[in-house]
C-alpha cells in the first residue's frame, strides 16, 4: 500500500512540477506549485513512516479527531471571511481603500468572491462537515465509516479552499457567482465531495439504530444535491490542460438559468438543508427535549426538498428568461414560505416547557435567535421573489441586506452555538471557559446584524426608488452617482455592523482558546460497541 | 419528435404525476397512526448513544428521556 502511495504521490509531484513550468497564467502556476509542495510533503511523510507499526484505531470510540480539526477550521475561516467582509464594506464606503499598491489583487472585485466563498464554503462548509460527521455518528450509534477517509475529506476540502481563495486574488475565475473556481479546482472538489458522501452514507449503512434520524436526512440531501448542482453548473471545457481558463458548455440564457438553479439551491441545500440538519440535532440536545413534532419534521423535509429546487428563476425576473419560467420560480418561492416556517416553528416549539432556560443559557439563546432570523429571511425572500417587489429590490442593497440577515443571523448564529456546544465536549471540559463571554458574543453579533440589515433596507429601498424616479417630462431624475453619494452614511453604518460581528467572533476565538488550552482530546465511547449483538 | 419535445412531454405528464403522488404520499406517511411508535423512537435518538445522556432513569417529572410521559401531557407531539 505504501509503495502504491509513493508512486502516486511521486507522479503527482512530477506532473505538478511540469504544470508549474508550462502554465499559461499566474493562478494556474501558483496552484501547480501548491500541489507540488503538498504532494512532495506527503511523499516524504509516507517514506518516513512506511514500515512503521500501524496504529490500530479504537473501534469502540467515536471518530472525533477530524471533528476537532473541523471546529478549529470553522473558527479560523470564519475570522478570515468576516475580516475580508468588513474590509470590503469599508472599501465601498471609502474607495481609497482600494490601495494603488495592491492593484489588481486587493481591489473590491477580487476580494468580494474571496469574502463570499470564505464565509459560505470555508466557514459554513467546515461547520457542516464537522457537525454532520459528529451527528451521524451519535445518531447512528457507530464510528465513522472508512477510517482515515474522513481526514482526506477534511484536508482535501482545505486544499480546495486555499486554491479557490488564491485563485480569486490572481484572477482565476469563471465568473459564476458562488461557483467562481476554475475547472481543475472544481474537479478536485468533486472528488472530495463524493468521498464525503461515501463516508456519510457508509456510516448510515452500518448504523445500530433502526431509524435514520431526521437530521441525517437533511445532511444527506445537502450532500447529494450539492454534488449534483456543482457538477452540472461547472460543466466547462478547459482551453488547455496547462491553463486555468475554461469555456462554459451552456451559453446565453441557458447558462444564466443553470447558474441560478445552482445559485439558489446552494442557498437552499448548502445554507438551509445542511444547517437544518444541525438544528434538528443540536437544538433538542441543548434544550434537553426531543423535537416538538417529528411529523412536522418529516413534512418539513419533503416539502423543502420538493419546492426549493424550482425557486431559482426568481433571480432572473425581467431578463431573457421566458415569463413562464420566472413565474414558476416566483410561485414556488412563495409556497416555500410554508415549510420554512413549519421548520422554524418546529425548532422554536422544541423549547416548550424549557423557555426558562433562555434566561440562563446563552447557547440556547443563540439557537433561538438563529431560528428567528431563519424565519425572518424566509419570509423576506419569498416576498422579494414577487416580480413587482423584485422590480424595486433587484440590483439594490436590499438583496445584500437580505442575504446577510440570513447568513449572519441564521447560519452564523447557529454555527456559533454549535461551536459552543461542541468545543467543551470534544476537549473533555464541563463547559466553555467563560459563559459570560458567550453572552458578550451574542449581543455583539446581534447588534452587528441589526446595524447591517437595517442600513441595507434603508439604502436598498432608497436606491430602488431613486433609480425609478422620473420627472413630469418622463426623464430620470437621478444619475447613478447621485445614488452612490446618497448611500454613504448607510455604508458606514453597515461597516460598523461588520466590525461588531467580527468583534463577537474574536471573543469566541479567545473563549475557544482558553477552553482548549491545556485540555486533552476527549475520547467518546460508542455505547455498547463491544457488545456484538445485531441492530435492534 | 425531437428529443426536447419528447422529454418535455414525459416530464409534463407521467413524471409530474409520479412526483406529485410521491409528495402526497410522504405527507400521508408522516401522519400514519401505525408509525406513531416509530416516530417516538426516532425522535429520542439524539438522547441515546451519547456519553452524557446515560444517567437518566426515566422517572423524574420533566425527564427528557421520558417521551411517553411528555406525550401523555400533550407537551410533545410525535
Amino acid at each position: 500500500m505504501d509503495y502504491f502511495k509513493i508512486i502516486i504521490l511521486g507522479l503527482i509531484t512530477f506532473i505538478a512540477a511540469v504544470a508549474a513550468s508550462n502554465g499559461y497564467d499566474l493562478a494556474y502556476k501558483l496552484h501547480a506549485v501548491i500541489i507540488m509542495v503538498v504532494a512532495f510533503g506527503m511523499l516524504v511523510w509516507v517514506l518516513r513512516t512506511s514500515d512503521e507499526p500501524q496504529k490500530i484505531a479504537p473501534e469502540g470510540a467515536y471518530f472525533d479527531g477530524v471533528i476537532r480539526a473541523g471546529v478549529i477550521a470553522t473558527a479560523f475561516w470564519g475570522i478570515a471571511g468576516f475580516l475580508v467582509g468588513t474590509f470590503i464594506a469599508f472599501q465601498l464606503a471609502f474607495p481609497a481603500l482600494n490601495f494603488d499598491w495592491g492593484q489588481p489583487f486587493t481591489n473590491f472585485g477580487r476580494l468580494r468572491p474571496l469574502h463570499t466563498s470564505a464565509v459560505i464554503f470555508a466557514f459554513g462548509g467546515n461547520a457542516l462537515i464537522a457537525t454532520s460527521l459528529y451527528v451521524v455518528q451519535r445518531t447512528s450509534g457507530t464510528r465513522l465509516w472508512g477510517g482515515n477517509t474522513a481526514w482526506f475529506v477534511f484536508w482535501g476540502y482545505q486544499l480546495f479552499i486555499v486554491m479557490a481563495a488564491t485563485g480569486y486574488l490572481l484572477g482565476g475565475t469563471q465568473s459564476k457567482e458562488y461557483a467562481e473556481p476554475e475547472w481543475y479546482v472544481d474537479l478536485w472538489l468533486t472528488i472530495v465531495w463524493l468521498t464525503y458522501l461515501a463516508v456519510f452514507l457508509g456510516t448510515i449503512f452500518k448504523r445500530r439504530e433502526k431509524h435514520i434520524y431526521v437530521a441525517n436526512w437533511f445532511f444527506l440531501s445537502f450532500i447529494i444535491t450539492v454534488a449534483m448542482l456543482h457538477v452540472v453548473n461547472n460543466l466547462s471545457i478547459p482551453i488547455s490542460i496547462w491553463g486555468s481558463k475554461s469555456v462554459q458548455v451552456f451559453s446565453g440564457v441557458q447558462d444564466a438559468m443553470t447558474q441560478w438553479w445552482y445559485g439558489h439551491n446552494a442557498v437552499g441545500f448548502f445554507l438551509t438543508a445542511g444547517f437544518l440538519g444541525m438544528m434538528y440535532y443540536f437544538v433538542p440536545k441543548q434544550a434537553g427535549r426531543p423535537v416538538y413534532s417529528y411529523k412536522l419534521s418529516i413534512i418539513h423535509f419533503w416539502a423543502l426538498i420538493f419546492l426549493y429546487i424550482w425557486a431559482g428563476p426568481h433571480h432572473l425576473h425581467y431578463t431573457a428568461l421566458p415569463d413562464w419560467a420566472s413565474t414558476l420560480g416566483m410561485v414556488f418561492s412563495i409556497i416555500l414560505w410554508m415549510p420554512s416556517w413549519g421548520g422554524m416553528i418546529n425548532g422554536l416549539m422544541t423549547l416548550q416547557g424549557a423557555w426558562d432556560k433562555l434566561r440562563t443559557d446563552p447557547i440556547l439563546r443563540m439557537f433561538v435567535l438563529s431560528l428567528g432570523f431563519y424565519g425572518m429571511s424566509t419570509f423576506e425572500g419569498p416576498m422579494m421573489s414577487i416580480r413587482a417587489v423584485n422590480s424595486l429590490s433587484h440590483y439594490t442593497d436590499w438583496t445584500i441586506g437580505h442575504v446577510h440577515s440570513g447568513a449572519l443571523g441564521w447560519n452564523g448564529m447557529i454555527t456559533f452555538a454549535c461551536i459552543y456546544f461542541l468545543t467543551p465536549k470534544l476537549w473533555g471540559r464541563q463547559q466553555m471557559y467563560s459563559v459570560s463571554a458567550i453572552s458578550w458574543h451574542f449581543w455583539l453579533a446581534t447588534l452587528g446584524i441589526v446595524l447591517y440589515a437595517a442600513s441595507m433596507w434603508v439604502t436598498g429601498i432608497m436606491e430602488g426608488l431613486m433609480w425609478r424616479e422620473v420627472d413630469d417630462q418622463g426623464f430620470l431624475v437621478n444619475s447613478f452617482a447621485d445614488t452612490v453619494s446618497a448611500k454613504f452614511p448607510m455604508y458606514v453604518v453597515r461597516g460598523l455592523g461588520g466590525v461588531l460581528f467580527l468583534a463577537g467572533a474574536l471573543v469566541m476565538v479567545w473563549n475557544m482558546w482558553m477552553t482548549i488550552r491545556g485540555a486533552k482530546p476527549a475520547v467518546a465511547n460508542v455505547p455498547g460497541a463491544l457488545n456484538l449483538s445485531p441492530a435492534e | 419528435m425531437d428529443t426536447y419535445s419528447l422529454l418535455r412531454q414525459i416530464a409534463d405528464s407521467w413524471v409530474l404525476l409520479a412526483m406529485f403522488v410521491f409528495f402526497i404520499g410522504t405527507g400521508i406517511w408522516a401522519f400514519l397512526p401505525s408509525q406513531r411508535s416509530a416516530r417516538t423512537e426516532a425522535s429520542m435518538i439524539p438522547f441515546r448513544n451519547d456519553d452524557s445522556a446515560k444517567t437518566c432513569s426515566g422517572t423524574c417529572e420533566t425527564c427528557k428521556c421520558n417521551a411517553a410521559a411528555l406525550n401523555a401531557k400533550g407537551q410533545f407531539d410525535v
